[in-house]
């Protein structure tokens, strides 16, 4: 992980501009939420897990996540089909503060179409973007 | 009682992980921050790193660098200090002032003991509420009044009106509006042993919803025991120039313990109070027997009336009200303003208008109308979250039991 303004990006993962994170292993994805999104977010209290088996398509919202003051829908930032949702997240949804790159993981998917992987940013592109997302603040 | 749509602004200040048209807009909900109004404490907030955002029509802190949910926890274990000094304070003089309230409350001022006040509600012609209000009786002829800010143009417009008509017809009443004062609110178990370290008035004898005016930290103070989050606590109306001083006093006789605490942290508080939100729980169109505040209806005012939309309110409290406010617990996400309430069967009776998730319960929690016979404590209900029903239960509020300093 690298740091940037002490919130952290993972070197090798692909990142949508909605604040999600893509882990590509092969043909099996994992997502989650970006350190930065969680930052923003505040405690999470609960996560709406896709279910197993669903087709979810890059873009299109799959689930959200609830914070102490509001809830935020996340997006798909690939498509194919879910094999896998994080269970843990049930009974620990703080995870996705803690370790939002590890065991704050959301979904793995199935990739259906890796070329659609070239829409989204590298780690040194989405730090750049959040950085001149905050500065516009 | 204070605020007015905390739960939009929670919406709008936590940043959307995506927006339907992708285009990369500013999503910075405080583009017109330069014309927020500021505190005197706003650079005190600032380098205490506070996150400001706008809030009826102020630039408030939402929380500080501790989390919503740890500001929430400290409040109930040490205290929390809170700039609520957005809110409007008040003097109704002269020696019909006490006539002239009660046209446009519910409260029997007549009958408040000099020094001492009470929550209230200002009503309109059809019985619903224009603002919720805590006010103080000082003396016969003065009364404090503090106002929501969200609600401070049309209350000061409603109450002008009535006075200029009261006075035309020879009543004697007059303003003074408080704008050279701030407020803070002092809460929880530390609140009076550190307030006590700053004033010779004996806090011990002031009790739930006295008021003295008395010197805290050389600066001559207004102090209400009351506030917005069930613990014991002060209001303390201070000369904005004493403010900051007052507040850092606070924080360093506390060693640390009472913490700045924001917006965020305040709503969550109130909603385990069970206290109603000016803007969420209760509004124009709500009356305070459907509110629950019954207990509020002076006895004489019940039986006399006297103020606006009394025939309403007095009908209602004859009959029931058709719909009344009262507290859920629930599983799955938390409920929201809005949410549907149904019951078992999937028949809709009601709508959520303030929830989430409790801090010191670790669970959800919210408040909502529903018809009447569907409102007794421990009726199942069907919240509906993102058009998925979940379970919830009518539960007696408050969630959090109260701490208020009472006489044995």
């Amino acid at each position: 992980m690298h740091f940037l303004n002490s919130l952290a990006v993972v070197k090798d993962f692909k990142y949508a501009e909605s604040h999600e994170w893509v882990k590509v292993d092969g043909k099996t994805a994992t997502v989650g939420i970006t350190d930065h999104a969680q930052d923003h977010l505040g405690d999470v209290v609960y996560v709406e897990l896709p279910e197993v088996g669903a087709a979810v398509n890059q873009g299109s919202g799959f689930g959200a996540v609830e914070s102490v003051k509001a809830t935020s829908d996340i997006y798909s930032p690939v498509s194919g089909d879910v094999v896998e949702v994080n269970e843990d997240l049930n009974n620990s949804p703080g995870l996705v503060n803690s370790s939002p790159y590890e065991k704050g993981w959301i979904m793995k998917v199935e990739i259906k179409d890796d070329s659609e992987l070239t829409n989204l940013k590298n780690s040194d592109e989405y730090a750049k973007f959040c950085e001149e997302e905050d500065a516009k603040h | 009682m204070r605020g007015g749509g905390l739960w939009q602004l929670g919406q709008s200040i936590t940043r959307r992980l995506a927006q339907a048209d992708k285009k990369a807009v500013g999503r910075r909900y405080f583009a017109s921050e330069a014309e927020q109004k500021k505190t005197v404490l706003y650079d005190f907030h600032v380098a205490n790193g506070g996150k400001m955002v706008p809030f009826a029509g102020w630039s408030m802190p939402i929380q500080y660098k501790d989390s919503i949910m740890e500001s929430t926890v400290n409040c109930r274990q040490n205290g929390s200090l809170f700039d609520v000094s957005h809110m409007c304070g008040l003097s109704l003089k002269g020696k019909d002032c006490v006539p002239f309230l009660e046209k446009l409350v519910i409260a029997d001022v007549a009958a408040l003991a000099p020094g001492t006040g009470t929550l209230t509600v200002f009503t309109n012609e059809k019985g619903g509420a224009i603002d919720d209000s805590v006010i103080t009786k000082v003396t016969d002829d003065h009364i404090y009044i503090v106002v929501n800010a969200g609600c401070r143009d049309k209350d000061l417009a409603h109450i002008e009106a009535h006075m200029k008509s009261f006075k035309a017809k020879g009543g004697d009443v007059s303003w003074n509006i408080h704008d050279e004062r701030s407020l803070l609110a002092l809460q929880g178990p530390l609140a009076a042993p550190v307030l006590q370290h700053l004033t010779k008035e004996d806090l011990s004898k002031v009790y739930f919803g006295e008021f003295r005016i008395t010197d805290i930290n050389g600066a001559r103070c207004f102090i209400t025991r009351t506030g917005y989050t069930g613990e014991d606590g002060f209001e303390i109306s201070v000369p904005s120039e004493n403010a900051v001083d007052l507040a850092k006093a606070i924080l360093e006789k506390s060693e640390g313990k009472v913490r700045l605490t924001g917006l965020g942290a305040r709503d969550s508080l109130r909603l385990e109070a069970g206290l109603c939100l000016y803007g969420n729980d209760m509004e124009q169109h709500t009356t305070p027997v459907e509110a629950g505040l019954n207990w509020a209806i002076g006895k004489r005012r019940k039986a006399e009336g006297g103020f606006l939309g009394a025939e309403v309110i007095l009908k209602q409290l004859a009959e029931g009200p058709k719909v009344r406010l009262v507290g859920f617990t629930s599983t799955g996400p938390p409920p929201r303003s809005h949410s549907e309430i149904q019951d078992e069967k999937g028949t809709t009776i009601g709508e959520i208008t303030s929830g989430g998730f409790s801090p010191c319960l670790k669970k959800n929690i919210a408040m909502g109308y529903v018809k009447s016979g569907s409102h007794k404590t421990g009726t199942k209900a069907k919240l509906l979250v993102r058009g998925k029903a979940y379970d919830g239960v009518v539960t007696k509020k408050p969630f959090v039991p109260t701490k208020y300093y009472k006489p044995s």
